[in-house]
């Protein structure tokens, strides 16, 4: 199970907690992530990223392993210790504003 | 025994008052939707316990809300808000072409008559529909489409289209007012539109009577009078008899004429209420006095109402959605401020109470007369 993490904004518009499980078949990756997410908890489509282009929202940014992933291809496989589960996926709403 | 909910949308989170009749004591609920916009809620006048709420974020997006219990519970309806067709450009403030984007929900207008159909006015400026309670969306493009569309300006607070009037005799007869383009009149559901300012003079764009370009701030009409429009204008409140073909300046002797809200009182077609600002770099009411203005005359000759508002030192806006009038005698007049504050009159101006004063700034209220 990959673990996502999202910020406070979003878990309380899902009616999730901070942690969100999710399945995915193959190698995980920001889309494959995503899409899962958004068909369990239909609440957050289009807060993430654009529904058409399925580009990130510009205020948005994923983090996993120390490092991020934000502009990283959508199709990149994450890290395999967020595939294995060992580590999440962080959805981040940037720091921004005074 | 009637009953009156103030539906209350701020920068962080909406709000709902409610009170008896008497709507002396009120009870507060919320934060709904805590740390989120809420720029416009309304309910359906066919179905009162469905409420609609525009929720976004510059972080997360535009969200649409549903509630079916009178707001005591929310879900999550439809969010996506697509262009029919191609997007087009319209001006940007340097006057270079800027291509269409949908930014936010500004105003919900429900049917007056299906309780599944509500429209939505949106920046940059566009109308949707949605015919199932906000689940899916489809533009109504002949207005965005406009052969002057891309002549079209965003205002200071964006290219929203914030104003959508049905006309109660008429439900295929539907006003829009859009920052900075103008009134526009569809007489065909919403499929076609022409602009309607005639009479209207800006003397901050190039062309002062131009045939749009007008920074209308809002619109308000008396359900029992559909051919009679009063409107707040950047600068100038004005009001029409024809239905928009032609308008006239009111303000009288107003001590600006600068304001977002302006609405009418529903017992008294010609008793109209403004609050004045001191003007648009001056985004705060005149002399440190709030003071909401009514005329019952239709306009021109206005009065200051100022029996529990604060008269020294007060330095709050009123937005364009924040004024709304019950349906009780003598009619309820409520509005928001900048500030956090939401005012009440149970006697149609006379006399007035802060309901609530310590909320976020206030985007916009709205008011249901439930019996």
């Amino acid at each position: 199970m990959i673990q996502v993490v999202l910020p406070k904004n979003l878990q309380i518009l899902a009616g999730v907690g901070r942690v969100v499980e999710v399945e995915v078949a193959g190698p995980a990756t920001q889309r494959s992530v995503l899409d899962a997410l958004e068909a369990r908890h239909p609440a957050l489509l289009g807060t993430m990223r654009d529904t058409v282009t399925k580009q990130r929202r510009p205020m948005i940014r994923f983090f996993a392993c120390e490092e991020d992933l934000s502009d990283a291809s959508l199709d990149s496989p994450l890290p395999q210790e967020v595939n294995s589960g060992k580590e999440p996926l962080l959805i981040i709403g940037a720091i921004a504003g005074g | 025994m009637s009953s009156v909910r103030v539906l209350v949308g701020t920068r962080k989170g909406a709000f709902i008052l409610s009170s008896d009749a008497s709507r002396k004591s009120w009870k507060v609920d919320g934060p709904h939707f805590a740390g989120w916009e809420i720029y416009h809620l309304k309910a359906s006048p066919v179905n009162p316990d469905r409420i609609y709420a525009s929720q976004s974020s510059g972080w997360f997006g535009q969200v649409l809300q549903r509630s079916e219990d009178g707001g005591k519970t929310w879900e999550a309806a439809g969010n996506q808000f697509l262009y029919d067709g191609a997007t087009g450009t319209h001006k940007w403030y340097d006057g270079s072409p800027h291509p269409w984007e949908f930014k936010r929900v500004w105003h919900l207008e429900p049917s007056l008559s299906d309780p599944e159909k509500v429209y939505a006015g949106v920046e940059d400026a566009a109308l949707f529909e949605s015919p199932d309670g906000g689940k899916t969306w489809s533009e109504l493009p002949g207005l965005r489409t406009h052969k002057t569309a891309a002549e079209w300006a965003p205002g200071a607070g964006g290219m929203c289209l914030h104003t959508i009037v049905i006309d109660p005799s008429n439900h295929d007869r539907i006003f829009a007012a859009i920052s900075s383009a103008g009134t526009f009149r569809s007489d065909d559901a919403g499929a076609s539109w022409r602009p309607i300012n005639n009479g209207l003079k800006s003397n901050y764009i190039p062309d002062p009577d131009a045939y749009v370009g007008h920074c209308v701030h809002r619109i308000a009409m008396h359900p029992s009078r559909p051919n009679t429009l009063f409107m707040q204008k950047h600068w100038d409140v004005m009001r029409t008899d024809d239905g928009g073909e032609n308008w006239r300046e009111i303000s009288g002797n107003l001590p600006t004429d600068f304001g977002f809200v302006i609405d009418i009182n529903a017992n008294e077609p010609d008793t109209v209420y403004v609050v004045p600002i001191t003007s648009d770099s001056h985004h705060f009411v005149p002399d440190g006095k709030l003071r909401v203005y009514r005329s019952r005359s239709g306009g021109d000759e206005w009065e200051a109402l100022t029996k529990g508002l604060p008269q020294q030192n007060c330095y709050v806006n009123v937005l364009r959605d924040a004024m709304t009038v019950d349906t009780l005698d003598p009619s309820g007049i409520y509005f928001g401020t900048s500030g956090g504050q939401v005012y009440g009159s149970p006697d149609g101006g006379d006399t007035w109470s802060a309901i609530v004063r310590d909320l976020p700034p206030v985007c916009s209220v709205e008011v249901q007369t439930l019996l």
